[in-house]
């Protein structure tokens, strides 16, 4: 469903994506570990069509089409969802109007009717209920003044309710109590379908705790070094990311 | 400025001049004085420069460089048309219509029954009521050094006066819409209010050029606020993109007194707004909202001055720039606590939003404290539109110039949510739904 082949992208002159190379099926956990640094945010903004980002080389296609020459809403009409490691705070949009606004469009796109606000509420309701936010979010500025456990849920929410055929999550789980982090996992959870992948970027093993991956991949200095099952984050877990950097730059072929 | 072909050019001065001298001896002898000494001033003083200091980013050039004209005999069938769009339609509202500077009976709306309520021609009044109009008209505004104030008082024909009894309430807003219909004139609207003791009056004043070539307007509008009284006042200006619109209003506060002012400003391709507000009895309060929304190579420019006189006063100042293409702005907002005027709160802010490269704005607070237990602060912004924003509405799927526009509502927000005028608030959000995507950055001479 998600084929990257050579990928390579640059910021402000300095290559940080160095030819990723990755395929995501239809229906899978993917979970995209590595250490700071390593362009992990990098690979979420460049699929997400993040404009900072200058694409180098290489080629990005979902369900065969190709992303990379799509505008940011346009990928979102294709199916793409990035939830931002730092979700943005904006004063005088409500949750509620942005919300509506983003289901709109999209509906809009797809041909559908829009939602009105009356059956816009019933579903956001819905959501929210699930995802343990109380509904007082809905009339609150977007994300301002949010604590970073309710941004995180909120882009949840904005998942949940944008129904995406690609999810990438960016550090998701960063700053996030156990409490907060179980919402969010049983929100990812579900919302796995046979239709649908799932992207996870992190940091951290423990988020994987509750989202069981298909396919672990560790990113460094720019490439996929080293891919495998869920018992790879395990490992990763024990034995940091320290020993993979010599890997990396010796060019070790991926274990696939 | 627009592809409308200019009045002649030359020397507005000495247009303008000829036509206050013929005004001499109009109205009743008080008024004539007033005129006389307004007259001999602006003579003496001529329009300002860029290098008088509360001129200096403002060029009056598109003013004094054009013989504008006296107003021609209004269309009346036209107005009567543009009316049915304009009119805020509020249920038992009253509807005052002004083209070219003049009162229009024929056009107004005025309900029967409005018990406490007295509005008339304010050339009539000055005559009719002057116990009401003298201590008043062309005094609220005087003071200082205002040559476009003086322009006008020597100017000005009729105009419109408003005034509620003491203990009144007018229930809805007093829609005031002054029309410009004479290609290459000058105009001078004037407006006084007086609220007595205890009285409640809402008043919008629309202005809207019904022209595409260029033309001037000159508001005055001066407002008494009585003791206790309350006063709302919303200066909706969309004019013409190659009018000059440059207003005055000056409000005198009586003890206990509150005002409201919300400026508007929507059109004109050169736009003035000075406000001046006397806080002149203890524990006034008055509240100045302003948004100004700038496109193409316009040029907006809103001075506001606050003096507070007496103790326990307060002041809230707003105001919002939003300036595209090679728009230009300015704010200066001056807070002046008198000796004496102790225990005074004073806060204000200006904000702007510029949307290209090629827009400024020019923002200064200037607070003079001559008092030692008061409260005063200021703030001010000049920023770009988020890009981290605009990409993020954009990765939910809206489109980027519906992004932008969300963005723009947002931040002009908390200005327009402060109008207590819901039909003046929805026909502001329709403004921006219409011409917004039209406007941003490629509009006439951008």
């Amino acid at each position: 469903m998600l084929e990257i082949v050579g990928l390579r992208a640059r910021v402000g002159g300095k290559e940080i994506l160095r030819g990723v190379d990755l395929t995501v099926r239809a229906g899978e956990v993917h979970a995209i570990m590595g250490p700071n640094g390593s362009g992990k945010s990098t690979l979420a903004g460049v699929l997400a069509g993040r404009e900072t980002y200058e694409v180098a080389g290489g080629t990005v296609t979902l369900d065969g089409k190709d992303l990379l020459g799509l505008a940011p809403e346009e990928r979102s009409w294709a199916g793409v969802f990035l939830g931002f490691q730092y979700p943005v705070e904006i004063p005088g949009v409500t949750n509620a109007t942005f919300l509506r606004a983003a289901l709109n469009a999209r509906r809009r796109r797809r041909g559908e009717p829009e939602l009105d606000a009356v059956d816009f509420l019933a579903l956001v309701r819905r959501k929210m209920k699930a995802l343990e936010m109380d509904e007082a979010f809905l009339h609150r500025s977007l994300n301002e003044g949010f604590s970073g456990g309710e941004k995180k849920r909120n882009e949840i929410l904005q998942m949940t309710l944008l129904e995406p055929r690609l999810a990438l999550l960016d550090e998701t789980d960063s700053g996030l109590d156990i409490d907060a982090l179980r919402v969010v996992a049983g929100g990812v959870n579900a919302l796995r379908a046979p239709d649908r992948a799932i992207v996870l970027v992190t940091h951290y093993q423990r988020l994987l705790d509750y989202v069981a991956p298909d396919r672990v991949h560790v990113l460094s200095q720019g490439r996929i070094v080293l891919s495998g099952g869920p018992e790879l984050a395990k490992e990763l877990e024990k034995k940091g990311y320290g020993w993979l950097q010599t890997a990396g730059t010796a060019g070790a072929p991926a274990r696939s | 400025m627009t592809q409308a072909a200019a009045p002649t050019t030359g020397d507005a001065r000495t247009a303008l001049e000829a036509r206050a001298r013929a005004m001499l001896d109009r109205g009743p002898a008080w008024l004539a004085a007033h005129r006389r000494g307004a007259l001999e001033r602006f003579a003496a003083r001529g329009f300002p420069t860029t290098r008088d200091e509360d001129w200096k980013y403002t060029s009056l050039q598109p003013l004094a460089r054009a013989a504008w004209t006296r107003p021609a005999p209004p269309d009346l069938a036209r107005a009567r048309e543009a009316l049915g769009r304009l009119r805020l339609h509020l249920s038992g509202g009253l509807t005052l219509v002004l083209v070219d500077g003049i009162p229009v009976p024929e056009l107004s709306v005025l309900p029967p029954g409005l018990a406490g309520i007295s509005i008339r021609r304010l050339a009539e009044a000055a005559v009719a009521r002057p116990e009401f109009v003298e201590p008043y008209l062309a005094r609220v505004a005087a003071g200082g050094d205002r040559p476009l104030a003086d322009l006008a008082t020597a100017c000005f024909e009729d105009g419109l006066y408003l005034h509620a009894r003491r203990g009144t309430c007018l229930p809805v807003p007093v829609e005031v819409i002054h029309l410009t219909m004479t290609a290459g004139a000058a105009v001078f609207p004037r407006t006084l209010v007086v609220a007595e003791p205890e009285s409640r009056i809402t008043v919008v004043e629309h202005h809207v050029g019904l022209t595409d070539a260029p033309y001037a307007t000159l508001p005055v509008v001066e407002v008494a606020v009585g003791r206790n009284a309350a006063v709302e006042h919303v200066l909706w200006q969309d004019d013409a993109a190659s009018a000059v619109h440059a207003a005055t209003v000056a409000v005198r506060q009586d003890r206990d007194s509150r005002f409201a002012s919300h400026v508007l400003t929507l059109g004109a391709g050169l736009a003035r707004n000075d406000l001046g507000v006397g806080l002149a009895g203890e524990g006034a309060e008055c509240t100045l909202d302003g948004l100004y929304l700038v496109f193409g190579s316009r040029h907006a420019d809103h001075h506001t001055r606050v003096d507070h006189w007496k103790p326990h006063g307060t002041s809230r100042e707003l105001y919002k720039g939003v300036l595209d293409g090679q728009a230009t702005g300015v704010f200066n907002g001056k807070v002046v606590v008198h000796p004496g005027a102790q225990k005074t709160d004073a806060q204000q802010a200006n904000h702007n939003l510029l949307l290209s490269p090629d827009a400024t704005a020019d923002t200064k607070p200037e607070l003079e404290i001559y008092a030692d237990d008061v409260k005063c602060a200021h703030g001010a912004t000049v920023g770009r539109l988020e890009e981290e924003r605009l990409f993020y509405l954009r990765s939910r799927g809206l489109p980027e110039q519906a992004a932008r526009d969300l963005l723009l509502r947002a931040f002009a927000r908390d200005v327009t949510d402060r109008i207590s005028i819901e039909a003046v608030r929805a026909r502001l959000d329709r403004w921006m739904t219409e011409r917004l995507p039209a406007l941003a950055g490629r509009e006439e001479g951008a």
